[in-house]
């Protein structure tokens, strides 16, 4: 862990056209400062790796209004309307992946694994275009791992060497996403001193986060 | 009684004490207020919860913990909050004893469509290819017919949500169960006859002695 910054220093080291991994579930447990702080620089051409796109106003959902993002992966879009209008008028790219077979995509591109097999989506428009593998008789389809340039976590708790603990279902995605960020940024609620944390309730070691956000 | 209500009690039957169960938003949600307390029943929401409780008194919802529809609940003694990976581990896994999803249309050979209208609603899959795929009882709660037309037919006409068979329709007007032979009609709604679920059904049905009266 290198320290912590601002969220606006932050949104300045993340470059236009940057592949971000943001955590959130219709906006529960995403790193919101952050997230304003990218549209208060006026951040362009960002693709957004993440379960959904929120609605408007919430989460990603305030970086699709914006017209920040070119490229979306997500499992659903369904409550976010501008998400939909965007991809429909073809400002927007949006690449649908069933919310398992994403997370493990994450999980495979961040533990280093060459992909993953599943049975989600055979015989549906998900398989299209995808090699399809048996294993003892089974058929799987081969999903390819996704990493990005940056991974954004919301966190409950951090403390000083960047050991992060989350809450309830603010989980989500944010544990998975802290492996496979070549830079990981966390925004906790609070930053507490070493041992706050017990070992046993840190989810994402310190040894993988770059950098906290402060408040302020 | 009306018809979701029907569809919710009848569903709520096929639940056995101690299983793990996942409900769709909508119309499968309502299956947890017939569910008695006594059962012992985890209901999993995917964004990362098991043990999910009833929604909390005004004023006292927590943000860090909501249902896969966004809206706030509560987590019932013994409930554990995960990651996304883990909680399509249980779905994917065979773990997930049962999901309950509401259905656009299903075909005589079981297999589901329910996410997306080609041209009119994209709003991505979610979870449900993982749930559909992978619990070990897929039950597709929903309406017998829309707008006049018969929800049920010999083939989708809509994309697949899996090429899985499901496990039990449940409608307004009749349980019907999927099998290698087609689709058996087992029960009728109160005061419905067999010849108007015929009628109102698009896609063949095999009857099979006589049909009994669902218990609700």
């Amino acid at each position: 862990m290198k320290g912590a910054m601002t969220a606006a220093a932050a949104a300045n080291m993340i470059p236009d056209g940057a592949s971000l991994m943001i955590g959130g579930f219709m906006a529960v447990g995403s790193p919101e400062r952050l997230i304003d702080a990218l549209v208060a620089r006026g951040a362009k051409g960002l693709t957004i790796i993440a379960n959904d796109t929120a609605m408007p106003g919430k989460g990603i959902g305030k970086l699709i209004t914006a017209g920040a993002v070119v490229k979306v992966i997500a499992s659903h879009i369904g409550l976010n309307p501008e998400t939909q209008a965007r991809m429909i008028a073809g400002e927007l790219e949006v690449e649908l992946v069933p919310q398992g077979t994403l997370i493990e995509r994450i999980r495979a591109g961040g533990m280093g694994l060459g992909g993953v097999l599943t049975a989600t989506g055979l015989g549906t428009e998900v398989e299209i275009g995808k090699r399809v593998i048996e294993v003892d008789g089974h058929p799987f389809l081969l999903e390819t791992p996704l990493n990005a340039d940056f991974a954004l976590v919301g966190a409950w708790q951090a403390d000083y060497v960047g050991n992060l603990a989350y809450m309830l279902t603010a989980h989500n995605f944010n544990p998975i996403i802290a492996l496979a960020g070549k830079i990981v940024i966390a925004e906790p609620e609070s930053i507490v001193p070493v041992g706050v944390i017990a070992p046993d309730s840190v989810k994402t070691p310190g040894v993988l986060v770059d950098h906290l956000v402060i408040r302020g | 009684m009306e018809a979701k209500e029907l569809i919710a009690r009848r569903v709520a039957r096929e639940i056995r004490s101690g299983m793990l169960v996942n409900l769709g938003i909508g119309l499968p949600s309502l299956v947890a207020n017939y569910v008695p307390a006594s059962l012992g029943v985890f209901f999993q929401a995917e964004n990362g919860v098991i043990g999910l409780g009833a929604r909390p008194p005004e004023g006292m919802q927590d943000p860090h913990l909501t249902d896969a529809g966004g809206g706030f609940v509560s987590a019932v003694p013994g409930a554990a909050s995960i990651d996304s990976a883990m909680s399509f581990g249980l779905i994917r896994g065979g773990h997930l004893d049962m999901t309950v999803l509401g259905g656009l249309q299903v075909d005589e050979a079981g297999q589901l469509a329910n996410w997306k209208v080609p041209g009119k609603m994209v709003p991505g899959m979610g979870g449900a290819m993982d749930l559909v795929t992978g619990a070990a009882r897929v039950i597709v709660a929903m309406q017998h017919a829309a707008k006049g037309e018969s929800k049920i037919l010999p083939k989708c006409t809509l994309p697949l949500t899996s090429q899985r068979r499901v496990s039990l329709i449940v409608t307004d007007m009749a349980v019907i169960e999927p099998t290698a032979d087609g689709l058996v009609l087992r029960e009728r709604a109160p005061g419905v006859s067999v010849e108007q679920i015929i009628a109102a059904t698009g896609a063949q049905l095999i009857v099979r002695g006589d049909v009994p009266e669902m218990t609700l």
